[in-house]
């Protein structure tokens, strides 16, 4: 009798378990399928945070392919250039002149519009004063004074003096990216549970991340521009979690190979980093064909890199991209 | 201008982006590599230069690089991860014979050796290589060279014809001399003629200092210096690392301009889109312009010298033709016809 039951109940188990604990099976095979959707909608967006905050990961960005941008027609080709144009909020102060005079007379002349924003005026350079001493604050008045200004800019692009920027690369990232979507993009680092994105290989903000930024800046609880000093945490993380607040995260801006776009540090600096971890393959191990920033260059390495980036070039290498940047009038050293 | 082989066909007349699209990584490491006879062989979407006399033939360089067994791991061993395998051949001469491999020159290292160790480099090159190379290139061990600029120099130049190429500096020699450092190029003829020099006893070793010393045997065999400069008078050939002639850094030696030959320029002005080389570029700047130049690019940037739409050089030792409306620096002491 007993090996009887035994033997219906093996066999019944299953449905057993199926029809009583039923709905709970239902609930879990529910709850995967949405979960599963969700996280694959989640991928095609580039802001769907929507998860949960232990699914967190760099977004990585890159630009769009070549493959794609053929499909374009003219008319096409010219809006994207229109949209993709960039506001340069470039962050200086007189005590440092020559690097805000190296800015000035090198890379950011490639910013559709350059804006230098500086603590104190100086009566040898053109600057929006803040008349701030403080750094954050400084941050947050420029960025607000830079929404303020926009004009039909979409893109914007913090930086500091001794960064060098390759706005082309730059435009070329974005290129099909929508700025009405909030895009918040350089070189992404973590900090405890803090996605940021360093402020010394530069900042990307679409119009829609630095609207939202604007809309929470002061508010006492998420982002205020006062903050005791106890409690201070570097501008970059500070910009950071005022933009966690309004659902805008930190992405990484890489090329094709996954190698970052924004660094951190020179040139000269990478490149003796990447002698120790690449003996044999020193330069393409280094940097990217197509980096955006480059950051501690002096005045006269700005010079060297104006040179290298925009004229030195050996016979024969030409190539044929999609869109074409023409070079601004009037400039010598490009 | 047809390629050897590849699956790209590259043509002068290269105008209309869309169809004749060029590999967007386009190495210059893929397109010039010498095999054991010294052949060039083309690759793909790179230039494919001939010279003038003989359009079958490819122009091609033999660059030798004066260095000695303490500068091995830290100065040549990056210059052959670079720039040397664009030549068609490289010889890294030396005092020593080692597995580099280097060869092995009867001369002592040091300062005062110098024009001895140049002397029996092209003696062996003479003597070795005469017929591999049409052009033979000196650089030093801390020289760094964009080949392809060269041979575009060179394309329009005769090899049979004497003379000699570099950055042309002035005292001491009438003609002027061309600096050791920024690496100088003899034509296979002006080598056959250094040669005769000191077979004859025309030439000797009247000093150490090898520059103006070759200088002067280039004088008195009267093989031509050639005007290096691009057609808006912008150097090629560099004594000095970018950041000096760039930044204008010479204001502290002013003394250093008065050896310029042709009126300097420093800033933006001093440097040739299509510079062929610069001096005293150690391990990381060389990894650093190798990475500028060949690397790193402004995507979709329109240069303001294209290539292919300018003639860059006038292939001519004479005064420069100006382009009518190029603004040119006004040129004191024209060399003599």
């Amino acid at each position: 009798m007993k090996s009887k039951i035994g033997a219906r109940v093996g066999s019944r188990r299953p449905i057993k378990m199926w029809s009583e604990g039923g709905s709970f099976v239902k609930g879990v095979a529910l709850g995967g399928v949405f979960y599963l959707l969700l996280s694959l909608l989640g991928s095609f967006s580039p802001n769907a945070k929507s998860g949960s905050e232990d699914l967190h990961q760099h977004h990585h960005v890159q630009a769009q392919s070549n493959d794609n941008l053929k499909q374009l027609s003219e008319s096409q080709t010219q809006e994207l250039k229109d949209q993709v144009r960039v506001y340069c909020v470039i962050m200086v102060q007189p005590k440092i002149l020559v690097y805000w005079a190296a800015a000035v007379g090198t890379w950011s002349k490639h910013c559709d519009k350059a804006v230098f924003y500086t603590s104190e005026s100086s009566k040898a350079l053109e600057a929006v004063d803040l008349q701030e001493r403080d750094g954050w604050a400084r941050l947050c008045k420029a960025l607000k004074h830079a929404y303020e200004n926009a004009g039909d800019l979409r893109w914007f692009f913090v930086a500091q003096p001794m960064t060098f920027a390759i706005i082309e690369n730059l435009k070329y990232l974005l290129l099909t990216k929508d700025p009405s979507e909030p895009f918040y993009m350089g070189n992404a680092l973590k900090s405890g549970e803090l996605e940021y994105v360093a402020y010394e290989s530069g900042i990307v903000l679409s119009y829609e991340a630095l609207k939202r930024f604007v809309g929470v800046l002061d508010d006492k609880n998420k982002c205020p521009i006062r903050v005791n000093r106890l409690w201070k945490l570097s501008e970059d993380k500070q910009l950071a979690m005022c933009l966690k607040y309004t659902g805008v995260f930190a992405e990484n801006g890489e090329d094709a190979h996954g190698m970052g776009l924004f660094n951190g540090k020179s040139l000269d600096a990478l490149i003796k980093e990447s002698m120790k971890n690449n003996p044999k393959n020193v330069v393409e191990g280094c940097c990217s064909d197509f980096a955006v920033t480059f950051n501690g260059m002096t005045p006269n390495q700005m010079q060297v890199m104006m040179y290298g980036v925009y004229r030195l070039r050996p016979y024969g290498h030409d190539f044929h991209d999609l869109l074409m940047f023409d070079p601004p009038e009037g400039s010598d050293n490009d | 201008v047809a390629p050897d082989r590849g699956v790209f066909a590259f043509s002068e007349t290269l105008a209309g982006d869309t169809l004749n699209r060029l590999p967007t990584n386009c190495r210059a490491d893929t397109c010039a590599h010498t095999n054991t006879s010294g052949q060039f062989s083309v690759q793909s979407a790179c230039v494919n230069l001939t010279s003038p006399t003989n359009s079958s033939q490819t122009t091609r360089i033999l660059c030798w690089i004066m260095t000695g067994p303490k500068n091995m791991v830290s100065r040549t061993k990056h210059i052959k991860e670079t720039w040397a395998k664009r030549c068609h051949i490289v010889l890294y001469m030396s005092s020593v014979r080692t597995d580099f491999p280097t060869v092995k020159l009867n001369v002592s290292e040091g300062r005062e050796h110098l024009y001895w160790k140049t002397i029996r480099a092209f003696e062996y090159i003479y003597k070795e290589h005469l017929d591999n190379a049409d052009w033979f290139l000196k650089a030093d061990d801390d020289t760094y060279v964009i080949v392809e600029n060269l041979l575009y120099m060179l394309s329009n130049l005769d090899p049979e014809k004497p003379l000699f190429l570099g950055r042309r500096f002035q005292p001491f020699i009438r003609q002027g001399y061309m600096s050791g450092g920024a690496g100088y190029v003899l034509s296979k003829e002006a080598l056959r003629r250094f040669m005769k020099g000191f077979a004859t006893g025309a030439c000797t070793h009247f000093s150490s200092i090898e520059d103006m010393a070759l200088g002067k045997c280039m004088e008195t065999m009267k093989v031509e210096p050639v005007d290096t400069r691009d057609v808006k008078a912008r150097q090629t050939f560099h004594p000095c690392p970018p950041e000096l002639h760039l930044a204008r850094q010479f204001q502290k030696n002013p003394w250093y301009l008065d050896y310029e030959y042709y009126p300097p320029i420093q800033g933006p002005g001093c440097c040739s889109d299509f510079a062929v080389s610069f001096h005293y570029i150690y391990a990381v700047q060389l990894y650093a312009l190798e990475y500028l130049a060949y690397h790193l690019r402004p995507y979709g940037y329109k240069y303001r010298f294209l290539s292919r739409e300018n003639k860059y050089f006038n292939g001519t030792t004479k005064q420069l033709v100006l382009e009518k409306d190029t603004q040119l620096p006004v040129e004191a002491g024209n060399p003599a016809e």
